[in-house]
């Protein structure tokens, strides 16, 4: 039976999902106006539905080199996140040490160390090794984004008895194939948390990509988005069209895997 | 697998040289630096702890650091009572209920510097359009003060995170038992009587996280602040991050830069561990 205080709990939610719509509303129906149609009015829709803003800001932003740019730089530092993540996490979970507790509360306790505090000196020693440069940047990457993943992959390994690993070296297997075909196969469900995790962060991050690759031609989305805006700031028809354009990709990920992408992040954050 | 196999330290070391090299080496490196004179090249001595003294004189660093601080205290509350309250609403059995969790997440899967574009754009130029059609004069002129530009950071953050702290509520209130509930309200208790005897208590662990988790996201808050504000006007809206970046990138000033930042790490740190802690003790005593 429903109860009738659902009725309008719902009338309020659908209230407030539309609040919380309105700033994309109010981005897609400006960047299809005018400019002088912007100053008129920002709130009724276009007269006229032209994507002239649209075909000059994806010139502009040089959108299919800058997205495969993005594309390169994250999958290229989550592939190497997780598996270099899950490597380490069970030679940790596998050792008795007080040494490999040790090394795993160093990595819990890098969690706590913000960015802004290592930023200079991190820029200062990679550019001596002259380390400024997409190579460089997965790299700092997988320095960055090791701590969290280790730690969930520890918490999952945790789970998975020693009895396995112990079965498949009496049948004469190495630990690097009882890792990869045993183990790494089970932890199945938190690489794909890990992977969401850190591909959020990754295609989103904008202050390291920006001190790091600052070479023309090599930007990601946020950092050549960064300049777009500095040069049309007074042009929101044309820089409302770029930010329509720089989000696509990942609402349309979402569309398809928002399941997915919320149990992630909630168990990202709850372990 | 013990230390002393060679397969111990191949399975770990490219993460702990990654770690090394970009998380403890600069750190260690950054505070040997915030006692010299280190231009950004070399560093020709010892200067002691003048630029942690310089600092506490420092008008711009702790105007900064206060703008911070009040930031963070309003943005934990609203981002975490609003959290809570649409957990709740989503965890009603209503029809649009996966739609309405879709809908709140997704600020959250785009980049902070992206969406502050975008609310620049509402709150100079949409909320000049509702406030001149309704007569309105406050939604004018947003951006251009200080306080109005704290409000717009307070707001932004709180439409793109509470989303976020949503969805950790959700993961602890799906926990709480259907059956304690019924049998609450076939005892008599009403709504609120059920929601602070019972399910206050047993999503406390959700605060501990969640607390975590705004305080460091805005704390340490850089992208937002430099699209939407740009730490304008007249840097009264610049917070910490962005101080530092400015000290370091803007004016050269690379030994006190990371005098700030290794304040601002031991200013992080404290209040994650404090925090933790104190979370930790409350959680028991319930």
């Amino acid at each position: 039976m429903r109860k009738p205080y659902l009725i309008p709990l719902e009338i309020l939610g659908i209230l407030l999902a539309l609040l919380w719509l309105s700033p994309f509303y109010l981005m897609i129906v400006n960047s299809l106006k005018s400019k002088r149609e912007i100053f008129e009015d920002t709130l009724k829709p276009p007269s006229s539905l032209t994507f002239d803003n649209y075909v000059q800001a994806f010139t502009e932003l040089d959108f299919l080199k800058t997205f495969a740019n993005s594309i390169f730089i994250t999958v290229m530092s989550v592939v190497i996140i997780i598996v270099f993540s899950a490597m380490a996490a069970y030679a940790l979970s596998r050792s008795k040490s007080k040494l490999s507790s040790v090394i795993f509360y160093l990595f819990v306790a890098a969690m706590l160390i913000p960015f802004q505090s290592v930023m200079i000196p991190l820029i200062t020693i990679f550019g001596k090794i002259e380390m400024l440069n997409r190579t460089g940047l997965i790299f700092m990457y997988l320095g960055f984004g090791a701590s969290l993943s280790i730690f969930l992959y520890h918490g999952a390994l945790n789970s998975i008895p020693r009895s396995l690993d112990e079965a498949a070296t009496i049948d004469g297997a190495n630990r690097f194939q009882i890792f990869w075909h045993i183990i790494f196969p089970i932890l199945k469900p938190i690489t794909v948390t890990v992977g969401i995790l850190n591909t959020i962060w990754i295609w989103n991050d904008y202050l390291l990509p920006s001190l790091v690759i600052n070479q023309q031609g090599m930007e990601t989305i946020p950092l050549k988005m960064f300049f777009f805006f500095g040069e049309y700031t007074k042009q929101w028809h044309l820089a409302l069209a770029g930010l329509t354009l720089a989000i696509i990709p990942i609402i349309i990920l979402y569309f398809f895997a928002q399941r997915e992408i919320i149990k992630g992040v909630s168990e990202g954050a709850v372990k | 697998m013990r230390i002393r196999d060679l397969s111990y330290w191949l399975f770990l070391m490219p993460v702990l040289v990654a770690l090394i090299l970009v998380v403890i080496a600069p750190l260690l490196l950054g505070v040997y630096y915030s006692f010299t004179d280190w231009n950004g090249i070399s560093a020709n001595g010892f200067v002691g702890f003048e630029n942690y003294t310089a600092l506490f004189q420092d008008e711009r660093f702790l105007d900064s650091l206060w703008f911070t601080t009040k930031f963070s205290i309003v943005s934990i509350v609203l981002i975490n009572v609003i959290g809570l309250s649409l957990a709740l609403l989503v965890t009603a059995k209503l029809k649009t209920n996966k739609i309405m969790r879709t809908i709140f997440f997704m600020p959250n899967l785009i980049g902070g510097l992206i969406l502050g574009f975008i609310w620049q754009f509402i709150f100079t130029k949409a909320f000049d359009g509702i406030g001149s059609l309704f007569g309105i004069e406050s939604l004018q002129g947003w951006l251009s003060t200080s306080s109005t530009g704290f409000w717009g950071l307070v707001i932004l953050m709180s439409w793109q995170m509470s989303g976020y702290i949503m969805v950790i509520y959700i993961a602890y209130l799906e926990g709480v038992s259907k059956e304690l509930i019924e049998a609450a309200e076939i005892d008599g208790a009403n709504v609120f009587q059920r929601f602070r005897h019972i399910v206050f208590p047993l999503v406390a662990p959700a605060f501990t996280v969640s607390m975590f988790l705004t305080l460091s996201n805005t704390f340490k808050l850089y992208d937002q602040n430099l699209s939407l504000t740009g730490g304008g006007p007249y840097d009264s809206t610049q917070m910490v991050a962005m101080d530092i970046f400015r000290t370091a990138f803007s004016r050269y000033d690379m030994a006190y830069a990371q005098a700030k930042a290794i304040i601002f790490f031991i200013i992080v740190a404290v209040i994650a561990l404090l925090q933790v802690y104190v979370n930790k003790k409350r959680e028991v005593e319930m």
